[in-house]
């Protein structure tokens, strides 16, 4: 597969995940694992230009995947506009779901660059965060959006 | 653990009869989260969504179509629920037809298909069969599909009712397994199909209620209220962690009655 643009040759557990192998195997410890099922949105990769939860990909299942994690948004020592925005706004706390909302807020940054505050919200339905109350990350985010 | 990854729907056949039990596997949201917890240890795995025919959407429903596909689909209560499925990040890997092999009561998806009494395709090697819904979905997360065989597609009927409403009761909007579902459909003779979710072992139509507002071209009131008593005298719902057997049948007729309502608006 490759990962971050660079060929990736790794061998996989049984049935282990994707979010495992990244993190264990392939020591890219960005996507943060908190929930293993889906819930928390911490994982989140880019596979295929797809934003998916990367604890519930099987690895073995991956094979011949484009995946970018977190490690992969900045362009080089160029954070992506989402990093400066969060970083900017204050959107970050303890930052353990901040991985997983910079994929997130990447990969809807991409497709739509013009997103409405509702559609920002709806794009991070899958991501939680215990610590801002989301209204700091929103906030961060909506500032991207020229007015 | 072995894999195999099969590029299109013949080596998928060929793989399944090869190891008819293997353990099949298309987006992963509900079968990895068993494996991560241990509930399941699948010792071979038929990876699909390299299928392309099985990502079909073009008057039939492949089965590996996903619900970020059916949000945009040209199915209108489908697209409603897929659009409460999960998250943005389920409903990009989850599944029509992983939503029909897990056959929970909860699955979103059902409810539109019973409503339409749809037919589900079935694959293996050596045959293809069809079963209506009914018949597919046995009970709590059991089908009818044997080793050997792979969910194909879903069949709808060649008359679909333009007026046709989902709706999901829920402890809030993203994320949230439903504590009743409902679909109903209105043909424009007065036809009437509704289906629920959650509230019984398989997905379920309450008939009776059919047949009382069907007869009415233009339900009154009193019609529309004797419709909701129906269908929450005919859901046959349990008590859970969810909720309470007596909020679901209050919430079901509500809920039913509701999406008549707009059908009919
Ligand atoms: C966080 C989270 C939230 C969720 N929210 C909802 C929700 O709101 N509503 C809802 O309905 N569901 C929900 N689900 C459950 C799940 O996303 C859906 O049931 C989804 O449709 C499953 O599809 P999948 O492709 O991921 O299935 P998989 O996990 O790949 O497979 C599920 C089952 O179906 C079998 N299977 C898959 N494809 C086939 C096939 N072609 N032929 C035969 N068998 C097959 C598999 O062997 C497995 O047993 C949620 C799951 C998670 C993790
Ligand atoms: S760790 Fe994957 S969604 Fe929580
Ligand atoms: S900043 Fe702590 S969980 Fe979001």
């Amino acid at each position: 597969m490759r990962i971050n643009g660079q060929e990736v040759d790794a061998s996989v557990g049984a049935s282990e995940s994707l979010l495992v192998l990244l993190r264990e195997g392939l020591g890219l410890p960005g996507s943060k694992n908190a929930c293993e099922q889906g819930e928390c949105g911490s994982c989140t990769v880019i596979l295929d230009g797809r934003a998916i939860c990367s604890c519930l990909v099987m690895a073995a299942d991956a094979e011949g995947a484009e995946i970018t994690t977190v490690e992969g948004v900045a362009d080089g020592d160029t954070l992506h506009a989402v990093q400066t925005a969060m970083i900017e706004g204050g959107g970050v706390q303890c930052g353990f779901c901040t991985p997983g909302i910079v994929v997130a807020a990447a990969h809807l940054f991409e497709s739509n660059p013009v997103p409405t505050a509702d559609e920002i919200k709806e794009a991070l339905s899958g991501n939680i965060c215990r610590c801002t109350g989301y209204s700091a990350i929103l906030r961060s985010l909506e500032s991207m959006v020229p007015r | 653990m072995d894999i195999d990854r099969p590029a299109d729907l013949t080596a998928a056949l060929q793989a399944l009869e090869q190891v008819p039990d293997a353990t099949l596997l298309a987006g992963g949201t509900d079968l990895m989260v068993e494996v991560n917890f241990g509930h399941r240890r699948p010792e071979h795995i038929i990876a699909l969504r390299r299928v392309e025919e099985l990502a079909e959407l073009n008057g039939t429903i492949g089965s590996g179509v996903t619900w970020a596909r059916l949000e945009g689909g040209p199915y209108k209560a489908l697209a409603q629920a897929a659009r409460t499925v999960g998250s943005p990040q389920i409903r990009a890997a989850g599944t029509i037809g992983g939503n029909l092999g897990t056959a929970s009561p909860a699955g979103d998806g059902l409810p539109f298909l019973a409503a339409l009494d749809a037919t589900i395709e079935l694959r293996s090697a050596s045959r293809a069969r069809r079963l209506p819904i009914d018949e597919f979905i046995t009970g709590v997360k059991r089908t009818a599909i044997e080793p050997g065989e792979l969910i194909h597609s879903v069949i709808l009927p060649e008359e679909i009712p333009e007026r046709q409403e989902f709706g999901k009761v829920g402890m809030r909007n993203a994320m949230v397994i439903s504590t009743v579902m409902a679909c109903v459909m209105r043909y424009d003779d007065g036809r009437t199909r509704v289906a629920l979710g959650s509230v019984a072992t398989t997905p379920l139509r309450a008939r009776r209620a059919e047949e009382m507002i069907s007869a009415q071209a233009t339900p009154s009131e009193a019609d529309l209220t004797e419709f909701q008593r129906l269908v929450s005298e005919e859901v046959r719902p349990i008590t859970d962690h969810r909720s309470t057997e007596s909020y679901r049948r209050h919430a079901s007729g509500v809920l039913a009655r509701r999406l008549l309502e707009r059908c009919l608006s």
